[in-house]
């Protein structure tokens, strides 16, 4: 039986994923990009200098990430040092991002795969609150918030207006969490919708605006460092961002984090599930000097699902990562079928010539890291950081892991990760460490200008002939980078390369599957017309095709359609 | 280029700005409050400019802010594509427009004005062809109790959405009726604003 699910995201739309099922399993998956991206026509023959503020346009999810990559790929073309302050200031602009990105994941686009919040209308909120008590010290796990959300979310449900929760499979066989932990899920849950506010909010101060930051510059940041001066950064606007980060880091260590063991504890035999792909790649992000070959987070390539095959990526110019990356247009809508090409080369001319199991299916190209399929995200990230040994990386997975045994009586083993459980667990332990990553750059910072250094910014020389040069950033969904070949001044070619192209590729030119494709192989399908396991899978990766392609038609009527032949 | 941090005075970052006429939001303990919207009332434009007229509602704020004197209770502002990024931005605005490019089997260039429920209702059926989040942005608003209390969408059929900065001429020639229905909009929510140009009807000058 064919199963079609299109499109497959409860926000970001833009991707079809094609199951065969056979005897209650996925046999065979095809994930299809269903929009063409155009970014790399708008941007040739441009200033370097502006690249940033069209490539924040690629994706209304991710416009940070976009534009700190492409001033980073522009950087390295010039091989311009950035000031330690524009460091920090960027750094603490993604580590927002990145915390608001990951929190809106779990609960807004996710949690409803797993929690039901029509069971939560039956809970006991007495018994929910001591619940949510004995897990975790938060300061509003109490009943009278767990009644007062209750009693919200049942005249949403009574009114018929189920809005963001509309879409959800309530009464599914495969939800399994019973009505108290649905409960603690829900008012975490709009908490959530607070919180990750907040995160945002440090993106705006440092940004001076959201959703798109104005502060960038090829060679730096444009905020004037000036302790005297109203109209500055001024340690006003610093000490509110120290205390948003604060704000988030309670709710990140006491929330998300246990939030995410507990359930994921509950729903062990998705430990089973989704593994596909288990070749990592992650990127060294949080630069610590100006030069970019020092890092606050460590990155690297994992083979096999072995942490201890780690080779590391260390620095901006690193021939290692720069040399890898190959991307293939065998089973992907475009022309030029001369193999895959490196990113410095990359093509990108449409051919859209039907839906072909054995051919073409999408408008996401399939890249390769020496040849093979890489998954990417914070699954891969989590482990190289683990495997090169970072102590906070470390000190919150196992926090994870062992509350999660605590829940489910059994130690549940770093194996456990490989996962669609474990994709979600990896992304809070992330976050986690995210935090506390934030508060160091805060730090770093405000002793930088205590030192009297208040540069942010060095002047771009662009040389004449051709060069070029590579951007990367490990963005909340994993792997971005940029590729800018730079012709006399100008862009001559420019290749994004984004996380979700990675991971939710076509088959490559050794026909070998992208990792949501393989995941998906071996997931339990109960009901093939409510194929609920094959969205769980899918979500874990925390999909979102804004930028691996572009719209060009959605004439969708329903969130969800699901079309099972 | 140190100058990329245009300073347009509508920094949301500032904590200097008063909270004039703002409406409640949460009442918890922890109620939000900081760094969010200080000023009651928001024209947001929504759409992807590299998308030729999928931008239309991003252009047609920028008009409308170039061509008026937009007074201080009111913040203009470029949604882009943003999801739930907008939530801070939408959250506990009285007043909020929204411009944007809708999908119809209307003619090309073809103005709607819908108000209240009938904005979400039109984001949940996606007429609009990118309204990814606003529909859940707009229900989020609701669970907790921040939505504004006047809603309005002004919106657009596109002619062209190839990957090019420029728009269609048949939408780049209604550019300035969208910005004149901004102010419209506004008048009729009691707050009217006045043309920058000394003559009335001429098209909006390009923003510097």
């Amino acid at each position: 039986m064919r199963i079609t699910v299109d499109p497959v995201t409860r926000i970001e739309g833009h991707l079809r994923i094609d199951c065969e099922v056979e005897d209650g399993a996925v046999s065979d998956a095809w994930s299809s990009g269903q929009m063409w991206r155009g970014i790399e026509l708008i941007l040739k023959g441009r200033d370097p200098r502006d690249a940033w503020v069209f490539a924040q346009r690629i994706c209304g999810v991710c416009t940070t990430v976009h534009a700190i990559v492409s001033v980073r790929a522009i950087e390295n073309a010039l091989d311009l040092e950035v000031p330690l302050n524009a460091q920090y200031i960027r750094n603490l602009i993604i580590g927002a991002h990145s915390v608001h990105d990951h929190i809106v994941h779990f609960y807004q686009l996710s949690a409803l795969d797993w929690v039901d919040i029509v069971s939560a209308l039956d809970a006991d909120p007495r018994e929910a609150a001591r619940l949510a008590q004995s897990l975790s010290d938060w300061h509003r796990n109490s009943e009278h918030e767990f009644a007062q959300v209750q009693g919200r979310l049942k005249a949403f449900v009574d009114s018929g207006q189920l809005g963001v929760f509309g879409s959800g499979y309530w009464g599914h066989p495969a939800m399994k969490l019973p009505p108290e932990v649905n409960l603690m899920a829900a008012v975490h849950y709009m908490q959530a919708l607070d919180y990750q506010r907040r995160a945002n909010t440090i993106v705006a101060i440092l940004g001076s605006k959201t959703p798109h930051i104005q502060n960038l510059a090829v060679g730096g940041v444009a905020n004037p460092i000036n302790p005297d001066s109203q109209s500055t950064l001024t340690l006003e606007r610093l000490s509110r961002v120290k205390a948003t980060i604060d704000e988030l880091g309670d709710f990140v260590t006491k929330v998300y984090l246990v939030d995410v063991a507990a359930i994921g504890a509950l729903y062990a035999d998705w430990t089973q599930y989704g593994a596909g792909v288990t070749n990592y790649l992650s990127v060294p992000d949080m630069p610590l000097d100006t030069r970019g070959s020092e890092f606050a987070l460590p990155g690297g390539y994992i083979t096999g699902g072995d942490p201890a095959t780690l080779k590391p990526i260390t620095s901006y110019h690193d021939a290692y990562f720069e040399d890898g990356v190959q991307e293939s247009v065998k089973h992907a809508w475009y022309t030029g079928d001369q193999g895959a090409l490196h990113p410095y080369q990359g093509e990108t001319n449409p051919g859209y010539n039907g839906f072909n199991d054995d051919g073409k299916y999408s408008w996401v190209k399939a890249p390769t890291f020496y040849g093979e399929r890489a998954q990417v995200g914070p699954l891969a990230n989590v482990l190289a950081m683990v495997a090169a040994g970072h102590e906070p990386t470390t000190r919150y997975l196992n926090q994870a892991l062992n509350l999660a045994g605590q829940v489910a009586g059994a130690e549940i083993p770093l194996a456990a990760l490989h996962s669609t459980i474990g994709r979600h667990a990896a992304r809070a332990v992330r976050c986690a460490v995210l935090y506390e990553t934030m508060a160091d750059q805060w730090t770093r910072l405000m002793n930088n200008i205590a030192s009297g250094d208040y540069a942010t910014f060095n002047r771009p020389m662009f040389p004449r002939g051709e060069i070029r040069g590579v951007g990367f950033h490990e963005a909340p969904r994993g792997v971005l980078s940029h590729w800018a070949v730079i012709r006399n001044g100008r862009l001559a070619n420019y290749q994004a390369v984004v996380p979700s192209t990675w991971n939710a590729g076509p088959r490559d030119d050794n026909d070998a599957p992208g990792p949501y494709e393989a995941s998906l192989v071996g997931n339990p399908v109960a009901d093939p017309t409510k194929p609920l396991e094959v969205i769980r899978t899918v979500h874990s990766f925390d999909p979102c095709l804004a930028c691996a392609i572009h719209m060009v038609d959605t004439e969708q009527q329903e969130i969800v359609r699901v079309k099972a032949l | 280029m140190t100058g990329r941090g245009r300073d347009d005075g509508r920094d949301r970052g500032g904590a200097e700005a008063p909270a004039a006429g703002r409406p409640s939001i949460p009442t918890d303990d922890e109620a939000w409050s900081p760094g969010s919207a200080t000023r009651p009332i928001l024209v947001l434009g929504v759409g992807n400019i590299l998308l030729s007229d999928e931008g239309i509602g991003v252009r047609a704020v920028e008009a409308f802010q170039a061509g008026y004197q937009v007074p201080d209770t009111v913040e203009v502002l470029d949604g882009g594509t943003a999801g739930m990024d907008l939530l801070d931005v939408l959250a506990g605005r009285s007043h909020v427009i929204i411009v944007d490019a809708i999908r119809s089997e209307r003619p090309p260039g073809s103005i709607v004005r819908l108000r209240g429920e009938a904005v979400p209702a039109l984001f949940r059926t996606r007429i609009s062809p990118h309204q990814l989040g606003l529909s859940e942005v707009l229900a989020a608003l609701k669970l907790i109790d921040a939505e504004p209390a006047h809603l309005s969408l002004i919106g657009i059929v596109p002619e062209d959405l190839s990957t090019t900065l420029e728009l269609s001429p048949r939408l780049a020639a209604a550019v300035p009726t969208l910005a004149a229905m901004i102010a419209e909009e506004l008048a009729g929510f009691g707050f009217p604003v006045a043309w920058t140009d000394t003559e009335p009807g001429a098209p909006p000058a390009p923003r510097a």
